[in-house]
């Protein structure tokens, strides 16, 4: 009987009696069925491999500087996009950039997911006083025009990736919390979590093992759409001289070199710039995609 | 109503202490000073230009009187730009911002307000698509890609258009800047609208009003458009700090005079009371639109009324 009450995974929960397909059946065929979604993931797929295993089968390493090949137009003499004012390869540097645009989206969005999962979950499972505390505190600084701290903080504390984690991720989290929040204030006076509770497990236990994995589909909607906002964030820090750092390269660093060499060689500009549309949109349409295929109510 | 004027009030300025509070500090805390960048100076002299900014007292003093000058209105000097005070900067350069602020919100709710009427109007034909189209790409790409993209197509390679520059707000120069700044706005502003349009369309009252005989002008315009376009009122704080952002960049790119310009620089070469004189502008700019947008929301539906 007490397997009976125990929180469904949403995999595996079912309609009483009719074999009918899970909540995530239907969204893998609704999610299939998204052509715009589907090549979002394709081109994702794409970037995220060019990424990681890219810069190791090119002939040019990112930071290689070639004096003979300063300013060379694309597909000259081996560098297939071109080369920069120091004849450093475009596609070499284009991959690393896309590496670590991707990897500090990745990170950030990782610190927000923790820590906005965590603090909405808590706040929406205890209620009160509690909530109301900890929601205030959440109202207060969404109030706070952030971008403009966390400029402050680059500048002042000088430019490290991890900084940047930490600054963009602390923006990103206030978001989340909300979206927790509400999703779990309307799960926890389902019968599986009185259930639980009934069976004697403390709150922890009861948020960490039935409330946090039935927020899974909304969490996993906002983390595709939070990454490219913090791509973006990045980038804008990048674009103002404040993130990553030269040799090191990210798409906003590239699109900045190119902004102002554009005179002179406007493939710099080009390329990371629609390389940086591609990863955007590919993002956006598969977070879309995931939404109308987990949240159907929401079309 | 009153009451809750003075109770969100009351908070902005929490809020606002808490923004002044949180940039003092942090930008104490950076290493580095604004004396270190030119030649180095001799001790005591910079023992005695220390004193001069009373940057020599113990930092709780520094604060305290930071915030008492604040309460006076009175920004402090510039550390970096000799003979300058605060406030000076900000009036030099603020009618940039505000000019490319204005311009860039107007624009935004007529294009947008335009884009998404009439494409919740011809649902699914080839003007809906358009306006999809425009609020895809308007929200997914920045900013710092569609600016320098304009600026080679325009600027550089068909040479129709300054690259960049001021040129005291001439209409040529500002056309880029404007359209860049504003294009994000009239994707969510056209989203909103059409949406708001749909809804409204389908509604009782507008049977009612169809039923009546009203033209589908009257329709759209007096019954319609009135529901719609209160999603967008709501949303017009957050649009125009979107801006606010928005100008940081750019005002960089093209090279206009703008506050922006100045929040970065100030930032890097330490000069505080510049960067704080920003912060406080800047936050009390948003704190103060998204009151007013939340007063006109309420005005235009009583339903939301919070009093």
């Amino acid at each position: 009987m007490v397997r009976d009450l125990v929180s469904p995974p949403l995999g595996r929960m079912r309609d009483s009696g009719t074999p009918g397909r899970s909540l995530w059946d239907d969204a893998r065929r609704r999610l299939l069925r998204n052509r715009a979604a589907m090549a979002g993931l394709v081109v994702l797929a794409a970037l995220v491999i060019a990424a990681v295993v890219g810069p190791a089968l090119l002939a040019y390493r990112f930071d290689e500087i070639n004096k003979q090949d300063v300013w060379l137009a694309p597909l000259a003499r081996g560098h297939l996009l071109g080369s920069d004012a120091l004849g450093r390869d475009l596609l070499a540097r284009l991959l690393i950039g896309l590496r670590v645009s991707l990897a500090i989206g990745l990170m950030a969005t990782s610190v927000s997911l923790v820590v906005g999962v965590a603090w909405g979950a808590t706040a929406g499972y205890l209620g009160g006083v509690v909530d109301e505390v900890m929601m205030r505190i959440v109202d207060v600084l969404y109030s706070l025009p952030f971008i403009f701290f966390v400029i402050l903080l680059m500048a002042a504390f000088g430019s490290h990736i991890v900084l940047m984690f930490i600054a963009i991720g602390a923006v990103e989290w206030l978001t989340m919390a909300r979206i927790v929040r509400g999703q779990t204030q309307s799960l926890k006076y389902r019968p599986f979590i009185e259930a639980a509770r009934a069976a004697g497990l403390t709150t922890g236990a009861v948020i960490r093992r039935h409330i946090v994995p039935n927020l899974l589909g909304p969490v996993v909607v906002y983390v595709t759409l939070t990454i490219p906002g913090v791509i973006l964030a990045e980038s804008f820090l990048s674009f103002l001289g404040l993130g990553v750092q030269p040799p090191m390269a990210s798409l906003g660093a590239l699109i900045a070199t190119g902004a102002s060499d554009m005179e002179l060689a406007p493939w710099l500009l080009l390329f990371p710039a629609l390389a940086m549309i591609a990863a955007l949109m590919a993002f956006n349409f598969l977070g879309d995609g995931l939404r109308d295929a987990l949240d159907p109510k929401d079309r | 109503m009153p009451r809750f004027l003075l109770r969100r009030l009351i908070g902005a300025i929490i809020t606002l202490w808490v923004v002044i509070t949180i940039a003092f500090f942090m930008m104490r805390a950076a290493p580095g000073s604004p004396f270190d960048t030119d030649r180095r100076l001799p001790p005591e002299i910079r023992k005695n230009v220390e004193a001069k900014f009373g940057l020599n007292q113990p930092l709780g003093v520094q604060y305290e009187q930071y915030l008492a000058g604040v309460a006076r209105g009175d920004f402090g000097p510039s550390l970096k730009y000799r003979d300058k005070r605060v406030i000076d900067i900000l009036e030099e350069n603020y009618p940039v911002s505000l000019k490319l602020g204005l311009s860039a919100i107007i624009i935004a709710t007529l294009a947008g307000g335009f884009l998404g009427v009439v494409a919740a109007l011809r649902q699914n034909q080839p003007i809906d698509g358009l306006t999809v189209a425009v609020a895809i790409i308007g929200v997914t790409i920045p900013s710092f890609v569609t600016g320098p993209l304009l600026q080679w197509l325009f600027g550089s390679t068909l040479g129709v258009l300054p690259i960049a520059g001021w040129d005291g707000g001439a209409a040529a120069n500002m056309i880029m800047p404007v359209t860049v700044l504003s294009l994000p706005q009239i994707a969510i502003i056209a989203r909103l609208t059409r949406a708001g349009m749909i809804e409204a369309l389908g509604s009782n009252y507008i049977r009612t009003a169809r039923a009546k005989g009203l033209s589908e002008t009257r329709i759209v315009t007096g019954h319609a458009l009135r529901a719609a376009i209160l999603p967008l009122v709501a949303y017009l704080g957050p649009a125009c700090a979107g801006l606010l952002t928005g100008s940081l960049v750019v005002e960089r790119i093209f090279g206009l005079p703008g506050l922006g310009k100045f929040f970065v620089v100030s930032a890097l070469q330490r000069d505080y009371p510049v960067v704080m004189g920003m912060v406080i502008v800047y936050a009390a700019l948003i704190l103060a639109l998204n009151l007013a947008a939340d007063m006109a929301h309420a005005a235009l539906d009583p339903g939301t009324r919070p009093w």
